[in-house]
């Protein structure tokens, strides 16, 4: 038996629904037709009343779900692309963000983003947007890489006090699989060592830690060892494992499939830069998507968002430098 | 009405002296249909006030120690100095704290409703306060809508005082009566004279009651004028003098003490007891809340998250 990413959501959903009562899904389509991707298949007969169907109203579905938190619920928005989170964009980081700092109340919501690019999906069913997120205080942004974090890191987000944006890569929904479910997984806010080598550090998350290994194996081939840095979650930054991977290789590579200004890899640089700058043998380098929006064809896409071959080529020049 | 209306007037003057951080906003004009939602609510129920509200909040369980404190910045108020003047609440015990960005509120109070539905609990009422300008946001058109979609007892209350901020009802909306968008929504609509005590106390009760019983969301939109600034820097040249002559200009507080000598429920005497009654709560209060001392920056945790360890931690001072 084997199980993919996107099982893997639909089974944390599954027991978190099982385990705890004040858990419910609001969001478009996931009720009985079980999603667009189907990550809440058959939730809604099997938790009858707590699997519902909302209109296309992302601020309302978010603010409803702050409401409930309030409340002592436990809600999991599902947005049926990360793209149509800005609708909801105000109640996420304005009041979700904020309720606990203003008045000691926690917000316990968790909102799933499927998000990232795929082929043929074009600008508005593509965006990497977990950067903006981050920037907010009073949000923790996860983004599993895994068929095991997709698992343990939701049933973490939903267990969250605080309101958690779970970024779920939809190029791994079908493609990624595992043995079986993890019983055991990394605390929230640790990064993971994928691959272990001594000759740079190259730090990625999602679906870019896939592209990362897959650079890491073909560059042992000319004698390269790289190791692979899996972010897990962009906030909180596990900035110690970084640092302590770069310490041993003393090369950064920072992969990203969001835009260049800003975010993730910007701040992994600004954080090495500015605490181990001594740890450096080389300017640390990143590699992210092109500043356009998505194109729809896949050869334009391709060309758009780091591959393994476009990091490969940053690595063997980074080893240059 | 009588408390609240003192309470802003001596907000005003301390803005006036600049014992005020921030802005001071008022609810001269709107205390009769302010104090008819707290009056018409009860424990248990939630309530998302809008910047005029503060009778609503005080005759839904505010205390005036709880107000004056926010204004004033104490970190003993319910904001702890990090939120100011209109920016206060308790959501444990209904009362919401709002953002500015006021409509984003009404689907807050759904959410409150909703967990009473999943918890099989029955019999609240969400009540939810803004001008005619958020009818013009899309969390309105959202949440009003998702109200009706789940039949919740939602009372969304509107006070239009002609002016948000200094835009005049033809640059916010088109329609004849904003009362009128309720039969497009699926929810019952209700006309109300905001500034007649009785009417507003009658209108809201109804409505908070039928939406306790059962008949979904309620839509109230009252007529009133604002019988001051947007806030108390603002001198609202811009309102037109004629509206003041019109029945929406008249003052709610004189209508509500007319109302009530002539209903005999309260006589001359009676009415000045609790004018002096809150003049002394307040004067007793702000004397208190000025002796309190001040945040100090170096006892913030500076933490946003409640999950301790999930902050980064380089917030250190």
């Amino acid at each position: 038996m084997s199980i993919t990413y996107l099982e893997a959501i639909r089974e944390a959903q599954a027991r978190a629904l099982a385990e705890d009562p004040r858990v419910y899904i609001y969001g478009q389509d996931v009720g009985q037709f079980g999603g667009a991707f189907k990550a809440t298949k058959n939730l809604a007969q099997e938790y009858p009343g707590r699997v519902l169907d909302a209109p296309i109203s992302e601020d309302a579905m978010v603010g409803s779900a702050i409401g409930s938190a309030i409340e002592g619920m436990r809600p999991i928005i599902e947005m049926q692309f990360a793209d149509f989170s800005t609708v909801g964009f105000n109640q996420i980081v304005n009041q979700a963000a904020t309720l606990f700092w203003r008045t000691k109340v926690p917000c316990p919501l968790v909102v799933r983003l499927p998000f990232g690019g795929t082929a043929g999906s074009g600008p508005f069913h593509s965006q990497s947007i977990e950067a903006i997120y981050a920037h907010y205080p009073g949000l923790v942004v996860m983004t599993p890489a895994t068929v095991e974090d997709a698992y343990s890191m939701l049933l973490d987000a939903v267990a969250i006090d605080d309101p958690v944006i779970f970024c779920e890569h939809k190029l791994l929904y079908y493609h990624l699989k595992a043995e079986k479910l993890p019983t055991e997984a990394l605390p929230i806010g640790k990064a993971r060592i994928a691959r272990v080598g001594r000759d740079m550090t190259i730090v990625a998350y999602s679906a870019m830690v896939h592209e990362a290994l897959a650079v890491a194996e073909e560059l042992t081939g000319e004698g390269i060892e790289v190791e692979v840095v899996d972010l897990r979650t962009i906030k909180p930054l596990d900035t110690d494992t970084v640092m302590a991977s770069v310490a041993r290789t003393g090369r950064l590579l920072c992969v990203g499939e969001a835009w260049p200004w800003g975010g993730v890899t910007a701040e992994v640089i600004a954080r090495v830069a500015s605490e181990g700058f001594g740890l450096l043998d080389a300017p640390p380098q990143r590699i992210n998507a092109k500043d356009t929006p998505v194109p729809y064809h896949p050869s334009l896409w391709a060309a758009h968002r780091p591959t393994a071959r476009s990091i490969a080529a940053a690595a063997r020049n980074l080893l240059r430098l | 009405m009588l408390l609240a209306r003192m309470l802003d007037d001596k907000f005003a003057s301390l803005y006036r002296a600049g014992k005020i951080f921030g802005g001071v906003f008022l609810g001269r004009g709107q205390e009769a249909l302010s104090a008819s939602i707290g009056i018409s609510l009860r424990k248990g129920d939630a309530f998302a006030p809008l910047i005029r509200d503060a009778a609503g909040r005080l005759a839904f369980g505010e205390t005036v120690l709880e107000s004056v404190r926010t204004y004033l910045g104490s970190p003993q108020g319910p904001m702890r100095s990090r939120d100011g003047n209109v920016h206060r609440g308790r959501p444990k015990d209904g009362l919401l704290p709002m953002i500015s960005h006021l409509g984003a509120m009404i689907s807050v109070v759904n959410g409150i409703l909703m967990a009473r539905r999943f918890k099989g609990e029955r019999g609240a009422v969400g009540v939810a306060s803004i001008g005619e300008g958020a009818t013009s946001t899309g969390s309105f058109h959202e949440s009003l809508n998702q109200a009706a979609v789940e039949k919740l007892p939602m009372v969304l209350v509107v006070a239009n005082n002609h002016y948000a901020y200094s835009t005049p009802t033809a640059r916010q909306f088109a329609c004849r009566d904003l009362v009128d968008r309720a039969i497009g929504y699926g929810v019952t609509g209700q006309n109300v004279d905001g500034t007649d005590l009785v009417e507003c106390l009658r209108v809201v009760g109804d409505a908070v009651a039928r939406a306790r019983e059962g008949g979904g969301p309620q839509l109230i939109v009252a007529r009133l004028l604002r019988l001051c600034g947007h806030g108390e820097h603002d001198d609202a040249s811009y309102i037109d003098p004629k509206l003041k002559q019109t029945g929406d200009g008249r003052d709610c507080l004189k209508v509500a003490e007319e109302q009530m000598l002539h209903g005999h429920w309260a006589d001359a005497p009676t009415i000045e007891a609790w004018r002096a009654a809150a003049a002394h709560e307040i004067e007793e209060t702000v004397a208190k809340v000025q002796r309190e001392a001040a945040p100090d920056p170096f006892k913030e945790d500076w933490y946003a998250l409640s999950s301790k360890h999930l902050n980064e931690g380089h917030n250190e001072p």
